[in-house]
């Protein structure tokens, strides 16, 4: 899309940049990647005029263009190169009202970089309520930009910005020359000798922020340091000056737009809902307890909410492979069909419910603007295991999945309290572990009885497997901690959003996006692991499977019908190539309790663990006995027999080990993957996967050792 | 010296000055300016981090970082 106008919306977090985007591009939304980084990238199309349609990018929200943590950078590789593929054509920045002076500070820069500006004021009531009238005519002559008045959330103002739209594409306003703060007029001649014409200020940014920049190369960015050095300019104490000459400037304007009602001697400011719900929401006491109960009603609710449509899938699955193979004829064809792709896509579908409702309460607790509340009153605690506050996102994220939870890291301004976020994040037992603890917890632990008559003790069971996680998670972040030395210091030092009531758009966008991502990523990994395990689980060496049938019924001349079959099944798998896999990797995993059939499992959950079940799927309905009315894995599972000891294979022993190992292995490629984007490095995934590994086979082989 | 962190709840204070010049971009930025008047509203439970309002909103930070933020009382 060449020659389509883009325009990009900019804004300080919570100025309710999204809201507009929301408003104005519709379900006209698209999310991509940016080229080079895995960023999600939301763009949107909004028809500004009768058919003329425009790109809307919407850019993470800062506070300044200079960045403090890798999400920010992405705002200064774009508006700072104007050959970037996304640079827009103009800009829309959103302010609060209520917050003017800070939200003028962006503003101010966007506008000195060169790009046509428009100043959208969002949340003006919030600002009258508080006594604050603003002119905005008057500021729009102040600040030489188009400004329009909106509100959002309730898509008011939305022809007056198209207005000022329009004018500004027309007339492109070019913006004030002059530096806020002036520099020697030598350093950016030479800045743009070496590196092209730009506006002043955009010159100024790249010898500032050259390391961030992704235009220019290590050549460059060695010729910047020259400059720096030639002329003694130090960047940090300009930007600081900068800062503070900004304000003096907006501080002068806000004077003359801005008449305050409230009377000077007022000291005491209004007390709002927020002040009020902080009260108790970051009370020191009332605070933890707010936050245990929700995330314990979260679980409760998921395990049991959850478990009617996914019993629903699950049946209807197992119904229809019966159904399939009642009506096709038996051939390898309907096999691979039935037992390998159809019980793998059943396989992801059954994560669907789980993921739905996990995603819906986290970003429930976004949209509220509690999460940040967590944050607060989390950090002091976080702190001691090398974590900070802001982690708490990625490990609460990290419930639903590890990919999206370890990019949101990007947040944390503090390199290594990032990097321990990432390494640890994966410890959080993850919704693609729930129908593996879901099957297992159902195998081991009684349905019938409570905890203190109260509590499902198959509730509380999944319940200490998700703690269990968080305290390993908390533990190795404090063996990291000692590890890992640091560079440059962590600090924490945050906005708190005012609450508001969820907008349940946004919920439903949130959902939507991760179970679609959900089904077509995670899924095709699923399904083709499926059936390369069907293949490998019914085909083996040479001729051996052919003879096999002959073999069974002449060892064992007393067997007929279902039995005489099931043995047969059973003898094929474990002479197919997955059987002779599970064989070969049986004496490792012998210590802690699993013949072969686990390890076949096993090895294809190295890939994603969610493929467990599917494979176990595989395995039983190949192996075992396959009877209608008991068809669903659990039964087949529960039906399996030691051939050692003649009793139920899955013994609370081996059940409690093989939860263990999923609850702390590195099972999953996509994890490893995104970790070692965000970390552009291999030791980091490499760690990853070797510390959990390692801490998953220790610990299952210890509960295994003690529990038999 | 007296700094924010020296603040009890409900008290007020103007930010005077600034001794760490890493930090001082960020809580510039964030609107601290010297000449402006803060109030602190909360602590974290076990006193850390301290929520304030400045300039209108809630900003909190840790109390190593409030150290950082010279004031004089209001």
């Amino acid at each position: 899309m060449a020659n389509v106008t883009r325009i990009a919306l900019i804004g300080n977090p919570n100025a309710g940049k999204s809201s507009l985007f929301n408003t104005l591009t519709g379900l006209n939304q698209k999310t991509g990647n940016f080229p080079g980084v895995t960023m999600d990238k939301l763009t949107g199309i909004w028809e500004l005029e009768p058919g003329r349609n425009i790109e809307i990018l919407d850019l993470p929200g800062i506070y300044s263009i200079y960045p403090k943590s890798i999400d920010e950078e992405l705002v200064i590789n774009i508006l700072g190169n104007p050959q970037h593929p996304d640079y827009p054509d103009m800009a829309i920045v959103v302010a609060d009202a209520s917050n003017l002076k800070r939200n003028l500070l962006l503003f101010s820069q966007v506008r000195d970089l060169g790009i046509p500006t428009v100043l959208a004021l969002n949340m003006i009531d919030v600002a009258e309520n508080q006594g604050y009238v603003i002119n905005s005519l008057k500021l729009a002559r102040e600040l030489n930009v188009e400004v329009a008045e909106i509100n959002a959330k309730k898509g008011i103002g939305v022809g007056g910005l198209k207005l000022a739209v329009i004018k500004t594409l027309k007339h492109r306003y070019a913006s004030n020359d002059a530096l806020p703060l002036s520099v020697a007029d030598e350093l950016i001649e030479d800045v743009q000798k070496q590196f092209g014409e730009a506006d002043p200020y955009r010159s100024l940014l790249w010898l500032m922020e050259h390391d961030r920049m992704k235009m220019f190369n290590q050549e460059q960015r060695e010729s910047f340091d020259h400059l720096l050095e030639k002329h003694q300019f130090e960047p940090k104490k300009y930007k600081s000056a900068e800062t503070v000459k900004r304000y003096e400037q907006i501080s002068e304007v806000v004077e003359r737009c801005v008449i305050n009602l409230n009377r000077q001697w007022d000291a005491e400011p209004v007390k709002t809902w927020t002040d009020r719900l902080d009260k108790v929401f970051i009370h020191s006491f009332w605070g933890y307890v707010i936050f245990l109960a929700i995330l314990f009603i979260m679980f409760q609710a998921v395990f049991t909410w959850a478990t009617y449509p996914m019993d629903l899938i699950d049946g209807g699955v197992a119904q229809l492979n019966d159904w399939l193979k009642g009506i096709l004829p038996d051939s390898p064809l309907t096999g691979m069909l039935t037992d390998g792709l159809i019980a793998g896509v059943g396989g992801v579908l059954i994560f669907v419910p789980q993921i739905a409702f996990l995603f819906f309460f986290i970003s429930m607790l976004e949209e509220t603007g509690y999460m940040s509340r967590v944050m607060f009153i989390m950090d002091k605690m976080m702190r001691r295991f090398g974590l900070n506050g802001k982690s708490v996102v990625p490990l609460i994220s990290g419930i639903a999945c590890a990919v999206p939870a370890i990019m949101s890291t990007r947040s944390i301004g503090s390199w290594k309290d990032r990097l321990i976020t990432i390494l640890v994040t994966p410890l959080m037992s993850c919704s693609a572990r729930l129908p593996i603890y879901t099957v297992l917890i159902a195998l081991v632990v009684p349905e019938k009885n409570t905890l203190f008559g109260v509590f499902n003790l198959q509730g509380v069971a999944l319940f200490g497997l998700y703690l269990l996680g968080f305290f390993m998670a908390l533990l190795s972040a404090w063996v990291l901690k000692k590890i890992l030395r640091a560079k440059e210091r962590s600090y924490f030092i945050m906005e708190l959003p005012t609450y508001k009531g969820p907008r349940f758009k946004h919920v439903a966008i949130s959902i939507y996006n991760s179970v679609r991502a959900f089904i077509f990523e995670a899924g095709k990994i699923i399904v083709a692991i499926s059936i390369v395990l069907w293949v490998f689980a019914s085909y083996g060496p040479g001729d051996s499977m052919a003879k096999i049938e002959e073999q069974v019924r002449l060892k064992n001349p007393s067997l007929t019908g279902v039995d005489l079959s099931n043995k047969i099944a059973s003898e094929k798998l474990e002479n197919s190539y997955a059987g002779h896999f599970g064989k070969l990797i049986e004496p490792a995993i012998k210590p802690l309790g699993y013949d072969w059939k686990i390890g076949i499992a096993l090895i294809t959950s190295f890939a994603a663990r969610e493929v467990f079940v599917g494979t176990m799927s595989t395995i039983y309905s190949l192996g075992g006995e396959v009877d209608n009315e008991n068809a669903t894995i659990k039964n087949r599972m529960r039906a399996e027999i030691n051939p050692d000891t003649g009793k139920p294979m899955y013994d609370a022993a081996l059940g409690f080990s093989l939860l263990i190992f999923y609850a702390f292995a590195m099972q999953c490629m996509s994890t490893l993957a995104t970790t070692y984007r965000e970390t552009k490095s291999w030791k980091y995934p490499l760690i990853q996967f070797g510390y959990m590994t390692t801490l998953a086979y220790l610990a299952a082989f210890l509960v295994y050792q003690i529990l038999s | 010296m007296l700094t924010l962190a020296d603040l009890r709840i409900g008290e007020h204070g103007e930010i005077t000055g600034f001794t760490d010049e890493l930090l001082s971009l960020k809580l510039l930025e964030m609107g601290c300016l010297p000449g402006t008047e803060v109030i602190l509203t909360h602590h974290a439970p076990f006193g850390d981090p301290i929520a304030l309002k400045v300039s209108g909103y809630t900003l909190t930070m840790r109390r190593e970082e409030a150290a950082t933020i010279q004031i004089k009382r209001k």
